[in-house]
């Protein structure tokens, strides 16, 4: 069975292949092609899981060895591939919501003529993202974590002519860049700390080094998570992102990729079990991250970038409740696995609103669309729903777990989490319904296109409204089917182990506490945006909202101290090294050779007799050599 | 006597070259294909040199050795580690591609010229410089070495002066004074190193009596020579300054993006892909394996130097305007990798450095010979001359793509493997080191992105409408190096089975020992 895994990658991996370097002949069947591969990658994955599941608990992880990788003195990488229960989680995941996408994809990228290249990066992204989920170290892991953000910037800079989605693009790629700097560093310490990095040796043996190595290599794991989770200070590249076509929001930017690095640091959970300092920062992270990025979401326009500040909030949720150690780490991927349902449809139904509406983003300029999209209406509610923590939906289940996992922290640390927990779900509870209400409510506000072309919203296509009914289905019945008898917690717990932690306040209280919350945040937002009519033309805002229009301000920043700071740096290094390095190795060289005269005729034209002159000494010189052995 | 394999494959191309020159005026083409089957023999010869290599074998093998000049005790000595076979067949392998690439850069202008034959000269200096870089990669006797790290300047001196590249800004009359300026620049920096090393080279004689590699170590080895501190360290200086004059190690790296600027781009690949490693493999056999001592004396100096080079190479690379200085800039951080490697005097370290050496040979290559055809295409070097050819040449751009994501060191291409091999030893070693290398890597993304960005995205420039894309002869070129780089990051272990044992040996040389992981440590 275990030689199924490679299948796995395989399929999608040979989809990327044949689709980039096929050719045009492969234009016609290219989406197709690239979807039964995905697809094919989501039986495999159903398969193992089957056959997980006739194992006992503890005896479920599979391992498979491919090839010795990096063979050196001292040194052992392998393409080594192991499969237990989170990573099966990982996969089931992945594969399923990428397929859905890919189906999706058929009917929105339909007018597109690049569209063959474009489910070539999505099988690679699906292949990438594989690869790191089912690493059985951290540097095969890397392979993927690197993968994912090359096929993340092919992705958001897929309509490359369009300056804004190029700059997007890399702009993704250097931040995560900063991110995978703490990779390499955590990697590294692993190495000399353990003289390994793979999970099991490494995972082991945390018992056996100090606090202070643990907490470093730590840190350098979460700067790694910070990046690929779009996670505070490396967050501002997730908002940009959002130029590439939606499907890829939904998969990469939401669902998946973004989620990486909940998966890093609920893997490592050993170390950071061992590690209190490095958890209390990962926890301040998450916290600061859930706030930011929910302020950012109210005060957004565009639909897809109110979602895209609702992901980093509701990343931060996870990473928060993975700082908790064996308090959160289940609950974590929990909310991990119902966000990726909801949060991939409320995008495909974002991408469904603009397929319909000449691709306008702006929400001010849509408004009454649930008579023409009925479909899109019922889904993107039902996700909606779920994403507010509606009692029953999925969102409900998988959020009061963390917000109790916060409160169970213990102590005033507890205390204070668990107010930022139950704050944020009020925001989101706002932020969402204003959403809703601006796209599906209220009048029509609808403004004809560059080209003068008046809407006409219209129902999407099948290949559009099916993913996004399933999608809605995972983000209705999720939650409640992982809580029934604490399924998902029996099945996570023999990898992410749990415990119960010291809860001040029951559960029940929790509950009722995020009830009324949450009807605070949809009744503040219904007497903004639902009893009063939404103007077409932003206000002006208050101060706060006007710097959560501009992200709180993080381009601003970055703008002034990195971009500016570094192009001086690297301006006047220029001026430096012509004017400054090189004329004081000519001119050492000149006063020690007495070479400044021929350094002046060179420049009068006499370079070429000069040089010759050079020659003959060198042709002598080795002429001599040569009679000599004659002599 | 077997067949002397090693004289055999630096003579082929030598023997090439001289029968190119020697080709008709008019039979350009014929000269050209002359020229590539050459370099394909050599290939095959580097090829079979490396099947026979036993990698559990002795040191040094395939060897041969002739007396030469005996009053001096010079010989004719010959002979391959892992390592120096390595290099070998890299550059065997690189100059097909070079040719292939630069089959049009020589045509003459004039047509009717009959007496000038350039295109015959081109590549009769390329396969020249081919023999001498083979020989001295295999050379185990220092004069020898010698003699040839000296003559290799003189025809690169002619391919960089007297074969510009035709895209250039200004008028012809200054670009013909660049191009001499830069020729210039490269052989006074060079020679002056090559100085400096000749006298080092006759100090080492006076103290060792002889100029065998094999001799000299193996007497080190049971005690029967010694040195001084203060002559060891001073003959060790000799040799470094002048290698690192060829890596290029900052600061004496300002003639690189000049001779790059100016040359052709093929040339450019010469210089960077394979001559300059020249420097950094004699490094790594002579200076750690004669003066052991004197380099670990060394060694902080160095590796300051190499992280200077490093960061220093990256953020110049990234305030280039011009295509092929950015590149060479780039080059200069990577050499800063390489020296790191082979002064962080660890397993992973070294192996790393040759493994960086081969990789970025590669890699260079892809990204610069890419960055010639789109150049050649549109006649500006400038990077803000282009815009948008993705949309006119994707192939081209996904090319030059690749090549670019090659030289910031994606993993699953084959520089990531010996860029983390190389921190990964130099962080062993001295932590603070290995971390500041890694802003290496950040560096790396920008400036390959942001040339990226300015040159294949965004709208299409008017003078970028029409560009053809990559034509047959490019692809040949292209692709097989881009494969080699696929290849080579996903299964690197043919060529870590030849380095290792290689690596083990300088590292007793310099008798350094791994440090210890700390947990293993404590059991």
């Amino acid at each position: 069975m275990e030689n199924l895994i490679a299948l796995l990658v395989a399929a999608p991996l040979l989809g990327a292949v044949v689709l980039l370097c096929g050719g045009r002949r492969l234009d016609r069947v290219g989406h197709w092609l690239g979807t039964a591969l995905a697809g094919a990658s989501f039986v495999v994955a159903v398969v193992l899981f089957t056959d997980m599941l006739g194992r006992s608990a503890d005896d479920r992880a599979l391992h498979q060895k491919l090839f010795s990788w990096i063979p050196v003195e001292g040194f052992q990488a392998d393409v080594a591939f192991q499969l237990d229960q989170l990573s099966m989680t990982f996969v089931l995941l992945i594969t399923s919501v990428g397929t859905l996408i890919h189906i999706y994809s058929i009917g929105y990228m339909e007018h597109d003529e690049r569209r063959r290249r474009f489910f070539g990066y999505l099988n690679l992204f699906v292949a990438a993202m594989l690869i790191l989920v089912i690493a059985d170290n951290y540097l095969l892991l890397y392979v993927g974590w690197e993968g994912v953000g090359l096929a993340s910037y092919l992705l958001i800079g897929f309509w490359q002519h369009k300056p804004s989605a190029a700059t997007a693009a890399k702009k993704a790629f250097l931040v995560n860049r900063v991110g995978d700097m703490g990779l390499s560093i955590a990697i590294m310490l692993m190495f000399t700390t353990f003289g390994t990095f793979a999970f099991g040796p490494v995972l082991e043996a945390t018992g056996e080094t100090s606090e202070g190595k643990l907490t470093a290599i730590g840190l350098m794991l979460l700067l790694a998570a910070c990046g690929k989770s779009a996670q505070v200070p490396l967050q501002s590249w997730l908002g940009d992102a959002m130029e590439g076509p939606t499907p890829v929001s939904a998969l990469i930017h939401a669902a998946t990729m973004v989620t990486a690095g909940v998966y890093l640091i609920v893997r490592s959970g050993a170390i950071f079990n061992g590690a209190p300092d490095a958890q209390l920062v990962v926890v301040v992270v998450g916290a600061v991250t859930l706030l930011f990025g929910a302020i950012v979401g109210c005060a957004k326009d565009d639909i897809k970038k109110a979602l895209a500040g609702s992901t980093m909030s509701q990343i931060g949720y996870m990473i928060l409740a993975a700082g908790l150690g064996p308090i959160g780490y289940v609950f974590a991927i929990m909310h991990l696995v119902t966000h990726g349902f909801f949060k991939a449809g409320l995008f495909l139904g974002a991408g469904s609103v603009m397929h319909g509406m000449n691709d306008e983003v702006d929400m001010r300029r849509y408004g009454g669309l649930r008579k023409y999209m009925p479909v899109t209406f019922v889904t993107f509610g039902l996700g909606y729903l779920a994403i507010i923590g509606f009692p029953g939906l999925s969102g409900f289940f998988s959020k009061d777990k963390i917000i109790e996992a916060a409160f169970a922290k213990g102590g005033t640390e507890g205390w204070i989490l668990g107010a930022v927990t139950l704050l944020g779900a009020a925001i989101t509870a706002f932020y969402m319904t204003r959403v809703m209400l601006m796209t599906f409510f209220g009048e029509k506000r609808w403004q004809p296109d560059a080209e003068g072309h008046d809407p006409h919203p219209h129902e999407s296509p099948k290949s559009m409204t099916i993913p996004m009914i399933v999608l809605a289905f995972g983000s209705v019945f999720a939650g409640g089917f992982f809580s029934i008898g604490d399924r998902f917690l029996h099945w996570l717990e023999p990898v992410t182990g749990h415990s119960h932690g010291d809860a001040p306040v029951s559960a029940t209280t929790v509950t009722a506490a995020t009830m009324v919350v949450l009807v605070i945040g949809v009744a503040v937002a219904w007497v903004m945006y639902g009893r009063k009519a939404v103007p077409a033309v932003a206000p002006r805002g208050s101060l706060l909202t006007r710097a959560a229009r501009r992200d709180l301000l993080q381009d601003d920043f970055n703008h002034v101290v990195l971009v500016r700071g570094g192009e001086h740096l690297t301006r006047s290094l220029v001026y430096v090294d012509h004017s400054l390095v090189d004329g004081v190795v000519n001119g050492t060289a000149a006063s020690m050779g007495g070479l400044s005269g021929r350094l002046r005729k060179l420049q009068n034209g006499y370079a070429r007799t000069y040089a010759v002159s050079m020659f003959g000494g060198t042709a002598v010189l080795i002429a001599a050599t040569l009679l000599m052995r004659a002599v | 006597m077997s067949f002397p394999l090693l004289t055999a494959t630096a003579a082929l191309p030598a023997i090439g070259a001289v029968a190119t020159a020697a080709v008709p005026a008019a039979r350009r083409t014929a000269a050209k294909w002359l020229a590539l089957a050459f370099s394909l023999g050599t290939l095959v010869l580097a090829g079979i040199a490396l099947a026979r290599f036993e990698p559990g074998g002795s040191r040094y093998q395939l060897t041969e050795s002739h007396a030469w000049i005996k009053d001096f005790g010079v010989r004719y000595e010959l002979g391959v580690d892992g390592i120096g076979l390595a290099l070998m067949a890299l550059t065997a392998l690189l100059i097909p591609f070079v040719i292939l690439a630069g089959w049009h850069d020589a045509d003459p202008l004039e047509t009717n010229s009959s007496r000038w034959r350039p295109t015959q000269g081109f590549f009769a200096l390329i396969l020249m410089v081919e023999a001498m870089v083979v020989l001295s990669f295999v050379a185990t006797d220092v004069f020898l070495f010698y003699i040839l790290f000296e003559a290799m300047l003189i025809p690169m001196y002619f391919l960089i002066g007297g074969f510009g590249d035709r895209a250039h800004s200004g008028s012809d009359e200054n670009a013909a004074a660049q191009r001499s300026y830069a020729a210039v620049k490269f052989l006074l920096y060079n020679l002056v190193g090559g100085l400096i090393m000749l006298a080092a080279v006759i100090g080492l004689y006076v103290v060792a009596g002889t100029f065998s590699l094999s001799e000299i170590a193996a007497a080190r080895a049971d005690g029967s020579l010694t040195m001084a501190t203060s002559t060891e360290r001073w003959l060790f200086l000799g040799f470094f300054f002048a290698f690192a004059v060829k890596a290029p190690l900052w600061p004496l790296h300002t003639w690189l993006p000049n001779a790059m600027g100016e040359a052709t781009t093929p040339v450019a690949v010469l210089i960077t892909a394979v001559v300059d490693k020249v420097g950094t493999f004699a490094m790594l056999r002579f200076c750690l394996q004669l003066f052991p001592e004197a380099s670990k004396w060394a060694t902080p100096v160095v590796l300051v130097l190499a992280l200077i080079s490093i960061i220093y190479g990256a953020l110049l690379a990234v305030g280039q305007r011009d295509i092929k200085r950015l590149i060479a800039y780039a080059s200069i951080s990577h050499f800063g990798f390489i020296i790191l490697g082979i002064f962080a005097m660890t397993s992973q370290g070294q192996s790393g450095a040759t493994l960086y050496m081969v990789n970025h040979g590669i890699s260079t290559a892809a990204l610069m010979l890419v960055a010639g055809f789109l150049i050649t295409r549109r006649g500006s070097r400038l990077i803000a001359d282009y815009g948008g050819v993705q949309k006119v040449a994707p192939v081209l751009a996904g090319t030059f793509l690749i090549g670019g994501l090659a030289t910031l060191s994606l993993p699953g291409l084959a520089p990531f493997v010996s860029e983390f091999l190389v921190l990964v030893g130099a962080f062993a070693a001295y932590p603070a080191v290995g971390i500041i290398a890694t802003t290496g890597i950040v560096l790396a993304a920008i400036y390959v992105l942001v040339l990226y960005q300015r040159t294949m995205t965004g709208p299409v420039k008017a003078e970028v409408q029409g560009m053809a894309d990559l034509k047959v002869r490019e692809l040949v070129v292209v692709v097989p190096l881009i494969a080699l780089l696929i290849f080579l990051g996903v299964y690197p272990k043919p060529l870590t089975e030849i380095v290792n044992p290689a690596v083990q040996h300088t590292m007793s040389d310099v008798q350094k020992k791994d440090p210890q992981p700390e947990v293993e440590a404590a059991k």
